[in-house]
């Protein structure tokens, strides 16, 4: 992975400054012969796919995403409500804000700030047009998720997870398949109460996560947790809607900024976004 | 795999999975399936893909190892699942027009019309050009329209941008989870349905069902054909369950095409009984004949209408024919279970075998004469009771090492 980085950078390719950690591109065997095929120069074309790439690092909310929710839609949809004090995981500790006869309750300051950046994050790999992938095991949020990701245009895993899904994705594909690009996380346990194979093996292939995590969950190896409900179904539609929305505004913005670049290919018109 | 692909030749190397040697030898094992494709053969080696057949021996020995493990796995039940594309598009219709401009020659060459050449011609013209003395079918040359030879494989599953087409693609079984996804939503939409009505109050229990009646759910192997991917025990019982409760619902009539397209007739059997027309003597009696076997013993039966119940066997009466109460009920039960016991008058020979498979055998002869007199329903009730069935038992051979059939030699110890 870092090789092809490294072959790329050789080449005189200017890579886009990528914010988030570990930002793969698609199959690292690819990288490689690609990079020694073609030596790409700055054309125009690329010079402005750049300018489309960059624009919207340039402003913290390009999206605006903040007029997305509020802290009563959280509260409104039972997003502060944990598990008991028992299920509690020493390291969500720091994101509850306290527990009330028994029952954990998250904090819903830091809910909003996390989900603040995921939601960005996530706009952002869907305005560069990379895969996500819905993973949730919850079996009464299946549909709803399987739903989401068809009206959305991306993809979804709420089955059984086969153990080579990612790590041995050129056997079980085929060659040349396409790993996502980012994997959102509706519940990061699985049907026995542990933590989600999908998990570890998105940190193993370098691949970002964004996790919904409850107070018994493992928010250690996910990037961008949010720490929330996953039981109540008004708090599963709520982050379904919320993905959904992201999406499909990152999506559109995407084409609005390809349709207004082919209007006037000399520059990029720097107006309202 | 093209050959003149660079980046396909890249991945051979990299991902040595799949082929293990160099290109030459990867094109010469391209005419897959146990036999030697004989398309080609006809005309000279100006085709790279195919100069296997008369080239060194070495090569020979080659691909004919390397062809023993791909016939195992194209000799697998439902080939299009198997895997990835390891023929491309352009390849097989390559394949496909030397079959055809072969299939021309060769007529040509055996002096008959190349437009009337069937399949079956093809292989006589190729047993007589080529003889072969081997036994094992697979071995023999064969020339055979591609589609045949080489199996029937799934398109790459994602675009130019490598992103796939299917939503539910990275799951790895995509068309049975959408199927499953599918009949889930239908699920919902029907249960909306119902809460509509109740909401305005037109909800009853006795909505129209249904009718299941003379059908079955299909069998796994069929849904594996129609999804075209290969499932588990597990999930076909998972399929079969979710269609159940997708019946349950009351209002389920609504989604019945959906329904029905995961369900086959069932065949009626008794369709399938050919029943004698009823003939008349010169009297105007009407009689009927009918014959059965049982082990080795042969009977027929003339059954004649409008008697008193009298049964002649090879001539004698059959209380002295059969002195045995059991054969005698055996006679009397076809009769007995239509109730027309003293209708009929019965003319029988038999020989063979036993008392006992004698009177089974003219059980079923009696049966088969009885049709004739008797309505359709009546027929499918005798053939669910059984008297229409022959009894398939024969004794069983006796085997070497052992003194009968199932009896061993005494074991001694010592």
């Amino acid at each position: 992975m870092a090789a092809g980085v490294l072959t790329k950078g050789l080449c005189g390719f200017r890579q886009p400054r990528i914010v988030a950690a570990g930002y793969s591109c698609s199959g690292p065997l690819y990288a490689t012969a690609t990079a020694v095929k073609t030596l790409p120069l700055q054309t125009d074309s690329t010079a402005v796919t750049d300018e489309i790439q960059n624009l919207p690092l340039e402003t913290p909310d390009f999206f605006r995403l903040s007029e997305l929710f509020s802290l009563k839609d959280l509260f409104d949809a039972r997003v502060h409500l944990g598990h008991k004090k028992g299920c509690r995981h020493r390291l969500m500790e720091p994101y509850l804000f306290g527990s009330r006869l028994g029952q954990d309750i998250i904090d819903l300051d830091q809910t909003m700030a996390h989900l603040q950046s995921a939601l960005n994050f996530t706009a952002h790999i869907a305005y560069r047009g990379g895969i996500i992938l819905f993973v949730s095991r919850r079996r009464q949020f299946s549909h709803v998720v399987e739903s989401t990701a068809g009206d959305c245009g991306e993809y979804a895993h709420t089955r059984y997870w086969q153990g080579g899904l990612l790590t041995n994705a050129p056997i079980q594909y085929g060659p040349g398949v396409r790993l996502p690009d980012l994997i959102v996380f509706l519940s990061t346990l699985n049907n026995v109460f542990q933590q989600h194979v999908g998990v570890r093996d998105a940190a193993k292939m370098n691949i970002p996560t964004v996790g919904v995590v409850d107070s018994n969950c493992n928010p250690s190896l996910v990037t961008y947790p949010v720490p929330g409900n996953d039981d109540t179904p008004a708090a599963m539609e709520l982050y379904c809607r919320l993905f959904k929305m992201t999406i499909n505004r990152a999506k559109d913005k995407r084409r609005q900024m390809e349709l207004l670049q082919g209007l006037s290919p000399a520059g990029l018109i720097h107006g309202s976004s | 795999m093209k050959c003149s692909n660079i980046v396909t030749q890249m991945q051979m190397l990299l991902l040595s999975t799949y082929f293990l040697f160099s290109p030459e030898r990867r094109t010469a094992n391209m005419a897959a399936s146990g036999g030697r494709t004989v398309g080609s053969f006809l005309w000279k080696c100006g085709n790279c893909c195919f100069n296997f057949n008369t080239v060194s021996s070495n090569l020979t020995r080659q691909v004919l190892s390397r062809q023993l493990c791909v016939s195992a796995v194209l000799h697998r039940k439902n080939l299009a699942a198997a895997g990835p594309e390891k023929f491309s598009e352009e390849f097989i219709k390559k394949q496909v027009e030397e079959f055809n401009i072969g299939k021309r020659h060769l007529a040509n060459m055996m002096g008959e019309d190349p437009e009337t050449f069937t399949q079956g011609d093809i292989n006589r013209s190729i047993a007589y050009l080529f003889p072969s003395g081997l036994f094992d079918k697979k071995a023999k040359p064969l020339m055979k329209h591609p589609d045949e030879v080489f199996p029937k494989q799934r398109a790459v599953q994602w675009g130019a941008d490598g992103r796939p087409f299917h939503f539910l693609f990275y799951t790895g079984k995509q068309s049975y989870y959408s199927l499953m996804h599918d009949t889930f939503t239908k699920a919902l939409a029907v249960e909306k349905h119902q809460d509509r009505l109740r909401g305005k109050d037109l909800f009853t229990q006795d909505a129209k069902q249904i009718s299941l009646v003379g059908s079955r759910w299909l069998l796994k192997e069929e849904l594996e054909e129609l999804l075209v991917e290969t499932i588990s025990e597990h999930d076909y019982a998972r399929f079969i369950q979710l269609m159940e409760r997708l019946l349950s619902l009351p209002y389920c009539s609504v989604e019945e095409d959906f329904v029905q397209r995961y369900r086959r007739q069932l065949e009626i059997q008794s369709s399938k009984q050919q029943v004698q027309p009823l003939q008349y003597d010169q009297h105007g009696v009407a009689y009927s004949t009918g014959d059965g076997r049982r082990k080795t013993a042969m009977g027929t039966v003339l059954l004649r209408d409008s008697g008193s119940g009298s049964i002649s066997i090879n001539g004698t009466n059959y209380v002295h024919y059969f002195p045995v109460l059991q054969d005698r009920e055996q006679l009397m039960f076809p009769l007995h279970f239509m109730e027309v016991l003293g209708r009929f008058d019965m003319q029988c020979s038999v020989s063979g075998g036993g008392h006992s498979s004698q009177a089974g055998a003219l059980r079923l002869a009696i049966s088969r004469a009885m049709l004739s007199f008797l309505s359709e329903g009546q027929v499918e009730t005798m053939r669910q009771a059984g008297l229409l069935t022959p009894d398939p038992r024969i004794k069983e051979r006796k085997k070497p090492g052992q003194e009968g059939a199932r009896r061993k030699f005494t074991w001694k110890k010592r």
